[in-house]
């Protein structure tokens, strides 16, 4: 390679670097605004705020899910299979995927006794895909 | 007999040469763009009526998990289009090899409609799974930024006049847009968000059952075919409006007349 040419990559590595390096900044800085969601944890110890329109989501406890007489009123517990638990009550339409020990994510408002009032709930499904009839042949991956 | 190193290099050096020669590439890619055409063509069909129709549902999703046959080989082969276009951005700016630049200007419109694809099967997979079309989370926001990096390749270029300045242009933002693939590869990882963590990772056991993994196989390895096609079929045209006055360009116009002349 002669050397004008190899002036040029030189370059090229450089200005690479110094962008990567600078976004890598910038996402670590950002990194908590970056999250989409707060895990059972962050809202269990006080760092989610309280009061504000925020996101939190978790897996759906299995057996906690409690319907109201009215029929859109739910209430049920979010976990993270790790001790960190929280309430979420909503009243609406639930996503079809929504189920107990599925993954879910609620945006409303965490208030001062730590139960979450969620006015939209999404579901979050998992990565793994897997006929019916082989559920509980293929061992899931968590 | 073991090819000697020496002997390596020099073949990659001449390949390299030869891939720079717009006349030898276009001599040779015809035949390449057809097959591939044909091939993919056959893959994608394949794959697709077994992914729709035959296999089985999801135990959780029920059908609505198929469009995944569509989204995941469009997301995936956008994503290998556009590492393509960094590695041509990094021997343009290096080599100044116009059929470098010429391949961004053909293959960036390809990545560009593959991006819109994934994205607008993604939304229409998010409806009925999550309840929500679009959230702005890590992994959706860092494959908009991959769609407008495409979308920027092809406008940087139609917004600077003088085609060497605009090559040159384009490259820097090929090879400085590349941070966002490992962006997008480890979002899921990195930060909380709504889309789900990868499926498929190298050296682990696959989250998706064998049944659905080849037809998923299939539409990749056929997505991979007919972007290529459409690169080479774009690259060709380019080749021919970029050399139109060379002599070999005349002369295969003249023998392509006489050849549809009654």
């Amino acid at each position: 390679m002669n050397a004008v040419r190899k002036q040029r990559l030189v370059v090229v590595v450089f200005v690479l670097a110094g962008a990567a390096a600078t976004l890598a900044f910038a996402m670590l800085a950002l990194r908590e605004n970056v999250n989409l969601f707060y895990e059972p944890a962050k809202v269990a110890s006080g760092e989610a705020p309280v009061g504000e329109r925020i996101r939190a989501g978790g897996m759906v406890r299995a057996g906690s899910v409690v319907h109201d007489d009215t029929g859109l009123g739910v209430r049920f517990v979010v976990t993270d299979h790790r001790g960190h638990d929280f309430e979420v009550r909503f009243a609406g339409i639930l996503p079809g995927l929504f189920g107990e020990g599925q993954g879910v994510l609620a945006t409303g408002v965490l208030a001062a006794d730590g139960v979450f009032r969620a006015d939209e709930i999404v579901a979050k499904h998992d990565e793994n895909y897997m006929p019916p009839e082989l559920e509980g042949i293929l061992p899931a991956t968590h | 007999m073991a090819t000697s190193p020496r002997r390596t290099r020099g073949w990659l050096r001449e390949t390299f040469h030869k891939a720079g020669s717009p006349r030898w590439f276009f001599a040779g890619s015809r035949a390449w763009m057809f097959g591939l055409y044909v091939f993919g063509g056959a893959l994608v069909l394949v794959g697709s009526v077994w992914g729709l129709a035959f296999v089985p549902p999801d135990r959780l999703q029920g059908d609505s998990f198929r469009i995944m046959f569509v989204h995941v080989p469009a997301v995936h082969v956008a994503q290998s289009v556009y590492l393509a276009i960094a590695v041509a951005g990094l021997v343009f700016l290096v080599w100044r090899m116009k059929m470098a630049d010429m391949f961004i200007a053909a293959a960036a419109p390809v990545g560009l409609a593959l991006t819109a694809a994934a994205l607008a099967t993604g939304i229409i997979w998010g409806m009925p799974t999550w309840g929500t079309g679009w959230v702005w989370d890590a992994r959706t926001v860092s494959t908009l930024v991959l769609l407008l990096l495409f979308f920027g390749l092809v406008a940087l270029r139609q917004a600077i006049a003088r085609s060497e300045r605009a090559a040159l242009a384009v490259s820097l933002l090929a090879v400085v847009g590349v941070v966002n693939l490992p962006i997008i590869k480890y979002s899921v990882e990195w930060f909380t968000t709504l889309h789900q963590p990868p499926s498929i990772r190298l050296g682990q056991r696959p989250a998706i059952a064998s049944v659905f993994l080849w037809p998923l196989g299939l539409n990749a390895l056929g997505y991979y075919c007919l972007a290529g096609a459409a690169v080479i079929a774009a690259l060709r045209t380019r080749i021919v409006e970029r050399e139109a006055g060379a002599d070999w360009v005349r002369q295969w116009l003249a023998g392509a007349a006489r050849a549809k002349a009654p």
